[in-house]
């Protein structure tokens, strides 16, 4: 068992998702023969290899300290679920 | 023959000779997607009000003489991962089922500057994860060569309306396969740029280190075609390779003599359907005949490439994801409280498979677990570069197939697992970030085999040739599938 | 048992670039809601950041100003955690190779100097304001606004070597003193562009292991990080003190009540799952960009203590008076450069300057008064040609009018009367004028002067030489 319910639980609420607790059943199912799989990577001896984040060898990729326009008020709200007075507006927030 | 029928190059020289307007073809276009798109659905949004006044556009050009781009006034779709201002971009998610972009992506602005004619957003899998379009929020779409096989995916979309002639070129974009594979599946030529080729300013990221965008078209021509109009590099995309964009159709040469070829013997293993791996083969001795040098060559952490994708692109997805909480844009679950939120509107919204890489992908970067599976991804991912690099200083290109099996049926492939290894010669050239294509040929029971041409970084031109060497030595491109009657 | 406190900061400052760290959207602060936003810093589906050159100078230059290595790879890194201000739900920032590395700053507390290590410095991103409705605790919602998402930031951590809240703000202190020297940052704490967050822990006296700590946040003035950590002081003494432990938590200071709140119930288990971030390639600093960065880093605060003291002969006080800010040292600088008295020149801008400066709300570079003018102005009075008193006058009218201080003189008329015979007239005239005075002074009233002298000043519209003024009257009135 390479995942288990408390697990997947733990990796739901970091991903803010929530679940019915069939579904936690099945997810947790599909993930862990998913882990089983990838698990065959412990097999390869990588000491030593450095890991690839970036394929291409690019370095130093930057733009001139310029303002450019932003967009309009409306134009950023357009898409907002729910705005008020040119905020987008949310449900009441915990500190955290 | 049906204006809908020809490639992009052809209808090119008719609209120059004035002997069609830009007008008639996009009707002839949408008289198409009428008789076909309830079998076939390619389409989540039709922009035909648009396309028209495009079309109405070009016509004018035409008459007043001007030269037209190659392009100009050719209807082409997009993959609906790919934002267009004021159009509808849904990623075929129900979290985004109302998101419409206050921008263009770059390429989209590209396309417009030859005067490209949007036929539509097409369908795919929910944010482009998935191999056969089933994945879609919305609906699934169908391959126009068997109405009850997968058109492929995750660019299932895209492919089909090619295919079925509702565009005469597409769009998508390629992560583990989703351009090269689909185009398999539908007999289309699929092009997978360099990573950094083509700018992904505007392309919805899955994999920010795997995405790339690139052409579904007929042949190989108008592949070449497409690739110039939206290659290039982005002063707003960091990735972009800055480099100059050769004149691809420069490549559209019939000479394969001395070119050398590898045949990885991994891709040719038990996982390969017989009749694909045969047709491969038959692939490989005409280009033989024609001049070119074949060798077997070894890629031997090719079976570890799967897996290590498997993790890298679930966890940069897991980020990437992270902001559809229904604070700025698409759909908003109500909810007491910030958090609930959060967790109504994302369990809403996303579709199993999301779910299932989201968490995968946390998973895999979570404290504790980083160095056993992500950064040991980054590591395999080294040592596949490094397996291409070694063999590409013996040969100029590798051929494989491009897909394990032909189109499989619709709902045949239940288990998430089976689904993924339908990706095992894709995957491999997303994680070297190398150019890849795929073309027709030859069919099995009546379906599309595509053979996927590999090439060094910044080589699409080396593959492009030996893709039309060998489409012009065969009839593949001008077969069509065959979908009712018009 | 006698406890040792240790404090290490966190401090967040705001980079002055003209755009944001990964967009071209002005960083300008005070904009109306949401409208210094775009695609980019709105993280708005298929997006792309690109970073801001000046950003990754002024890291840099804030880097070396602080005794810091700066490493030749450098990278960039995403912090994922969900909050409403961040709308990606990941910030971008630099996790295991940031900018800069191994630094220190030198204090002064009770005359004594101490060096504080610096850990780290890296580049990060700007989150959004929220505001509540109510107070965050009661409110129904929050509203949104992005403006600040993606105002570059850089992020200073120093090592846990302060021992004490005094310490702490004398860090505090000398930090902004720095950044505002080396000009990345206007570091006003009220705007928000200076930010502290501390971690506090004690520990028994002569050991060495750190005790548990308490993370403090909410600081939001120089004097709330002193009150704050005070306060923590007096509860962790308590707590140990009653045989209680620490508990590693966020509190928060209460300005209002004065004391620290725990948010430990309101706490998440953050994991940040921290990756490189895909969407950035490495940063590598040419070491020949480096020194030339090094090279054009002004005189910093310590040095130019230290030269004004030893050059210019001010004393610790004056010097440290005349550094607090770049711009007052440099129009110090300019003053002195362009001729005028060091110790003149100081104590005219401690004095009347700094005077003005504060009552019409202006800062140093916005004074009307240039350098060269105040030059003249000081030279004017060495010279003799008006007095000290003349000149707060002509410095008014320089203000006011933009003048030279030659011109406001010759305008009013101003030039101090340093002719004896002129004075003498005058002085003749005082006498013969008062004579009770003359009388109470010659009776022996020594104070009785102070009256003739005020009326020759009066009389001569305060243009006569004071000294010349005393010393002739007590000529003339000796030979009465």
């Amino acid at each position: 068992m390479k995942i288990n319910r408390q697990d997947v639980e733990n990796v739901a609420l970091l991903s803010r998702l929530e679940m019915t607790a069939e579904e936690l059943e099945a997810y947790s199912g599909q993930l862990n023969a998913i882990l089983e799989y990838v698990d065959v990577l412990n097999k390869l001896d990588t000491t030593g290899i450095e890991p690839t984040a970036h394929v291409l060898q690019l370095k130093n990729v930057m733009r001139p300290d310029e303002v450019k326009p932003s967009l309009p008020q409306e134009l950023a709200l357009s898409n907002a679920p729910e705005a008020e007075d040119g905020y987008f507006k949310v449900p009441k927030v915990m500190e955290g | 023959m049906e204006l809908f029928k020809h490639t992009v190059h052809a209808l090119h020289g008719m609209l120059v000779k004035k002997d069609i307007s830009a007008v008639e073809l996009a009707k002839s276009v949408f008289a198409r997607t009428d008789a076909v798109e309830p079998q076939i659905r390619s389409y989540i949004t039709e922009t035909r009000e648009q396309a028209l006044a495009q079309a109405v556009a070009v016509d004018a050009k035409i008459t007043r003489g001007e030269a037209i781009a190659p392009l100009a006034g050719i209807p082409g779709a997009l993959k609906d991962n790919i934002c267009t201002k004021g159009i509808k971009t849904t990623c075929a998610s129900k979290i985004l089922a109302n998101f419409v972009p206050p921008y263009n992506a770059t390429v989209v602005d590209k396309l417009a500057a030859q005067d490209a004619v949007l036929t539509g957003k097409a369908n795919c899998d929910e944010f482009a994860m998935g191999g056969s379009t089933e994945n879609s929020g919305f609906f699934v779409t169908h391959n126009p060569w068997d109405t009850e096989r997968v058109p492929g995916g995750s660019s299932g979309g895209s492919a089909s309306s090619v295919a079925a002639g509702q565009a005469i070129w597409a769009l998508g974009s390629d992560t583990g396969g989703s351009i090269r594979q689909p185009a398999a599946y539908c007999g289309n030529v699929g092009l997978k740029p360099t990573y950094g080729r083509v700018s992904r300013y505007g392309l919805v990221a899955y994999a920010s280190s795997l995405d790339q965008l690139g052409p579904i078209t007929r042949d190989v021509t108008d592949s070449a075609l497409v690739l110039n109009a939206i290659a290039g590099y982005d002063a707003k995309d960091s990735t972009s390779i800055n480099a100059e964009t050769p004149d691809y159709t420069k490549a559209l040469v019939q000479d394969v003599k001395g070119l050398k070829i590898g045949l990885p013997k991994e891709y040719f293993g038990a996982g390969i359907q017989p009749e694909v791996a045969a047709a491969i083969k038959r692939a490989i001795d005409q280009l033989t005949a024609m001049g070119a040098e074949v060798k077997e060559v070894s890629l031997p952490h090719t079976e570890y490439a799967l897996p290590a994708y498997y993790l890298i692109a679930p966890a940069e997805a897991s980020s990437n994801l992270a902001r559809y909480d229904g604070v700025g844009f698409g759909h908003r679950a109500p909810g007491n409280d910030i958090i609930e939120m959060y967790k109504k509107t994302r369990s809403e919204g996303f579709g199993p498979e999301v779910k299932r890489r989201i968490m995968l992908g946390t998973y895999a970067l979570s404290s504790g677990y980083y160095d056993a599976y992500y950064l040991k991804a980054l590591q395999v991912r080294t040592l596949v570069k490094q397996d291409f690099d070694k063999v590409f200083a013996e040969v100029d290109i590798l051929i494989t197939p491009t897909a394990p099996t032909t189109a499989f049926k619709i709902g045949e492939l239940s288990d998430p697992l089976a689904m993924y290894l339908q990706d095992i010669c894709t995957i491999p050239i997303n994680l070297a970030g190398l150019p890849g294509i795929s073309i027709p040929c030859g069919f099995v029971a009546g379906l599309p085999v595509g053979m996927q041409i590999i090439g060094k970084p910044l080589a699409e031109a080396t593959i492009i040739q030996a893709a039309y060497a060998f489409e012009q030595a065969n009839d593949y491109h001008t077969r069509f599938a065959p979908l009712g009657e018009v | 048992m006698n406890y040792e406190t240790v404090i290490g900061l966190e401090v967040h400052s705001e980079l002055k670039t003209k755009s944001k760290i990964f967009c071209g959207c002005s960083t300008k602060f005070g904009s109306d809601q949401n409208t210094n936003v775009c695609p980019v810093c709105l993280g708005l589906p298929g997006v792309l950041p690109v970073i801001n050159e000046k950003v990754v100078e002024f890291a840099v230059r804030a880097g070396l100003a602080l005794n810091c290595k700066i490493l030749p790879f450098s990278k960039f890194d995403r912090k994922n955690y969900y909050y409403p201000d961040l709308p990606k739900n990941y910030q971008t920032s630099q996790y295991d190779l940031p900018i800069a590395v191994d630094g220190y700053l030198d204090i002064e507390v009770n005359g004594e100097t101490k060096r504080i290590g610096i850990t780290r410095v890296h580049m990060e991103e700007d989150a959004g304001k929220l505001v509540h409705s109510g107070t965050i605790n009661n409110s129904e919602y929050a509203l949104v606004d992005y403006n600040r998402t993606g105002v570059p930031l850089i992020e200073i951590v120093s090592e846990p070597d302060l021992r004490s809240p005094e310490e702490a703000k004398a860090y505090l202190e000398k930090m902004k003193s720095i950044l505002q020297y080396i000009d990345v940052s206007d570091c006003k704490m009220e705007e928000g562009s200076l930010r502290c967050d501390a971690n506090i822990s004690l520990r028994p006296v002569g050991t060495e292991t750190l005790g548990t700590k308490a993370e403090l946040k909410n600081l939001n003035s120089f004097r709330a990080v002193q009150r704050g950590l005070e306060y923590e002081v007096e509860r962790q003494t308590e707590v140990l003190g009653d045989g209680g432990h620490i508990i590693q938590e966020t509190r928060s200071w209460d300005e209002g009540k004065g004391v620290t709140l725990s948010m430990r119930n309101k706490e998440q288990a953050h994991d940040y799952r921290y990756f490189p971030e895909p969407e950035l390639v490495p940063i590598v600093v040419d070491p020949a960009k480096v020194e030339s960065i090094r090279a054009n880093l002004p005189e910093m605060p310590d040095a130019r203590k230290v030269r004004l003291m030893a050059d210019h002969g001010l004393s610790a006080y004056d010097a440290e008076t005349i550094i607090a800010s770049r711009a007052m040292a440099d129009y110090y600088d300019a003053t002195v450069k362009a001729g005028a008295d060091a110790k003149t020149a100081a104590n005219w801008l401690m004095g009347e300057v700094s005077k003005h400066l504060n009552a019409a709300n202006k800062a140093v570079e916005e004074c009307p008064v240039t350098p060269p003018q105040l030059a003249s102005l000081v030279g004017l009075i060495a010279k003799g040609t008006i007095s000290g008193k003349i000149a707060k006058t002509v410095f008014e009218g320089m203000w006011d009018s933009g003048k030279d201080a030659e011109a406001i003189v010759k305008e009013q008329g101003l030039v101090q009367i340093s002719d004896e015979g002129a004075i003498v007239a005058i002085v003749d005239g005082a006498i013969a004028a008062n004579p009770q005075s003359v009388a109470d002074f010659k009776a022996g009233k020594e104070k009785a002067i102070g009256f003739l002298v005020g009326q020759v000043m009066k009389q001569s519209k305060g243009r006569a030489n004071p000294e010349l003024v005393n010393k002739l009257l007590k000529e003339r009135l000796a030979l009465l």
